[in-house]
């Protein structure tokens, strides 16, 4: 039997939408609706979406960055859905992210060596100055980038450097499980087959479980064993990559397949009069 | 076919630092020709050199650039920036940043047909609301009232190509206007892209860093990388028998919904510091020297 990591129960989440009136009852906008899913013990899960599907909220309630309005949520048979702070406190060092924009996501003003051992620092099992550059040094080892790096600021780094940073800093604490959203979109098409490799071998030596969030179902198919399309906040289709790639259920899926441009010439393409995928959001915010 | 722009060996420097080495190329009358390259290859740069919008530290060290037989770099400024948005129009890459957040999007689509095209006021809203509803957008008359961020990005980058198209243009520099949507709503622009162009009898230079667009759209394709063109030819050869070893692996590196994960090999990096430090011994050379 597979044991599960982490699963989750229904689970939702809503915000209450900016009111027309102070004196009324704000309305409720549900971003997450009833969504069921189960990650094995050093399995990949895709979570496929367009924009505003919900994929990003879904991770964050994952590493519970975010509180559930509704459902559960249990990792490692432990329901966390309504954790504390303190509580969730050492679960943290088990439970990490890796963000999409390295740029944003890495202190500026820090070398790699303090933002890659901030957190070994914080759960107290730094020992010492000299202890804080032999881990950094390790930690871009175990990436693939110089150990020289250590005294390096982001600034110094090129865009997929920066991403192999970003993963050394998720794996700091040696977490079980990772949420990794949209971590290649950035990147050039050369950059991203590495860092994809990267994640693969990473996963094979370190057992992780990994939930990677991506628009692009291309990219999933390279690193995920099961994948979850989320349309509206819903789970519309779940199950391993190879089934859903070749025998696709809902129209949802096959829409978003067809939708791919594969680098093959291909006449009728931009032609095809297909119904639109979504109406037309007209005079609303993206 | 006769040649509506014609790049000859062009070269652009920033500062000291070569940013286009000697780039040649041509678009077809009628053709969408493609530009591929990763970041750095100089894509924008030669998109910007096109439009005279060049950072002010950077120079033009060599080259010509002939639009309908004139030469652009040589064109007093006036007569360049009368054929900018109305003979060579840009569809800009992100459709969040290229629109004037505080101005309405009839009095940015008009503003364009009265300068170019000496419209009234009247005529430009009735020819600004037809513009609309040729980009597929529904209800045209009340979207020429709204602001940007009333908007969707596709709806966005539908305006932005309503006036790139709105003066009949001769050329389009698209600047990877895609890439920032969600792949069915990439699949609805690029074919209302298409068929404007069709429409209007215009050229498009696709810059894009996407292999799969360029196949879907582009009849022939320029790879550029650090500032060379290393291959071009028709989009169905350069795609199924690529003669340069770099279009090979990002071919070979660009992952496939219809291929396992296995298919999948990495640009090797041996490859990428060669062709720069080729590219670096090109900058020696006595003819890339700054005059």
């Amino acid at each position: 039997m597979t044991e599960i990591l982490l699963r989750t129960g229904q689970l939702g989440f809503s915000y209450p939408q900016r009111s027309s009136s102070v004196f009324r009852k704000p309305a409720l906008r549900e971003v997450i609706r009833g969504v069921d899913l189960a990650v094995a013990r050093g399995a990949v899960l895709g979570l496929v979406g367009e924009s505003g599907s919900g994929k990003t909220t879904l991770g964050r309630l994952l590493v519970r960055l975010l509180e559930p309005t509704s459902g559960g949520i249990q990792f490692d048979g432990r329901e966390i859905s309504h954790l504390s702070d303190a509580e969730l406190r050492p679960l943290r060092a088990r439970i990490q992210m890796i963000f999409q924009d390295p740029q944003s996501s890495l202190n500026p003003r820090l070398p790699l060596s303090v933002t890659l051992t901030r957190q070994l620092q914080v759960y107290g099992r730094l020992k010492g100055r000299k202890d804080r550059r032999d881990r950094a040094a390790d930690l871009l080892h175990l990436v693939g980038l110089p150990t020289a790096f250590v005294d390096r600021y982001p600034h110094e780094l090129s865009g997929g450097q920066r991403q192999r940073a970003g993963i050394a800093r998720a794996l700091a604490l040696q977490p079980d499980f990772i949420v990794a959203d949209e971590i290649v979109s950035g990147l050039d098409v050369s950059t991203q087959a590495h860092i994809l490799l990267l994640l693969k071998e990473l996963r094979a030596r370190l057992g992780l479980t990994l939930v990677f969030i991506s628009h692009d179902l291309s990219v999933i198919r390279v690193l995920c064993d099961d994948v979850a399309i989320l349309q509206a906040g819903q789970v519309v289709e779940h199950g391993p990559v190879a089934r859903i790639f070749a025998h696709p259920q809902a129209a949802y899926t096959r829409q978003l397949l067809s939708a791919i441009p594969l680098p093959d010439v291909e006449p009728g393409w931009l032609d095809d009069t297909t119904p639109t995928a979504r109406p037309q959001q007209q005079g609303s915010a993206a | 076919m006769s040649a509506v722009l014609t790049i000859d060996n062009l070269h652009v420097a920033i500062g000291t630092t070569n940013v286009l080495r000697g780039v040649s190329l041509t678009v077809e009358a009628g053709e969408v020709r493609g530009l591929v390259g990763e970041s750095g290859a100089g894509k924008s740069m030669l998109g910007r050199t096109l439009f005279g919008l060049l950072p002010a530290n950077a120079t033009v060290r060599a080259g010509r650039i002939t639009f309908e037989g004139r030469d652009l770099l040589r064109l007093p400024d006036q007569e360049r920036l009368s054929l900018l948005g109305r003979r060579i129009a840009l569809i800009p890459q992100d459709p969040m940043t290229s629109l004037n957040p505080v101005r309405r999007v009839g009095a940015q689509l008009t503003a364009v047909l009265r300068r170019h095209l000496g419209l009234s006021k009247r005529a430009a809203l009735n020819r600004a609301a037809e513009l609309l509803a040729d980009v597929a957008i529904r209800e045209p008359a009340r979207v020429l009232d709204l602001y940007p961020h009333e908007m969707s990005g596709g709806m966005r980058q539908r305006v932005l190509i309503a006036i790139a198209f709105a003066c009949d243009p001769a050329l389009v520099i698209a600047d990877e206007p895609t890439t920032a949507l969600d792949v069915t709503v990439q699949r609805q622009v690029l074919q209302l892209v298409e068929r404007l162009r069709l429409r209007h009898a215009a050229a498009i230079l696709f810059v894009t860093h996407d292999l799969g667009v360029v196949a879907k759209i582009c009849r022939s394709m320029s790879v550029l990388h650090a500032g060379r063109v290393l291959e071009e030819g028709l989009t169905a050869d350069v795609l199924t028998k690529p003669h340069h070893a770099y279009t090979r692996a990002l071919l070979a590196a660009t992952p496939r919904a219809d291929r396992p994960a296995e298919a999948l090999k990495p640009v090797p990096t041996v490859l990428i510091e060669g062709l720069w430090a080729e590219a670096h011994r090109l900058d020696r050379l006595p003819s890339m020297r700054p005059a």
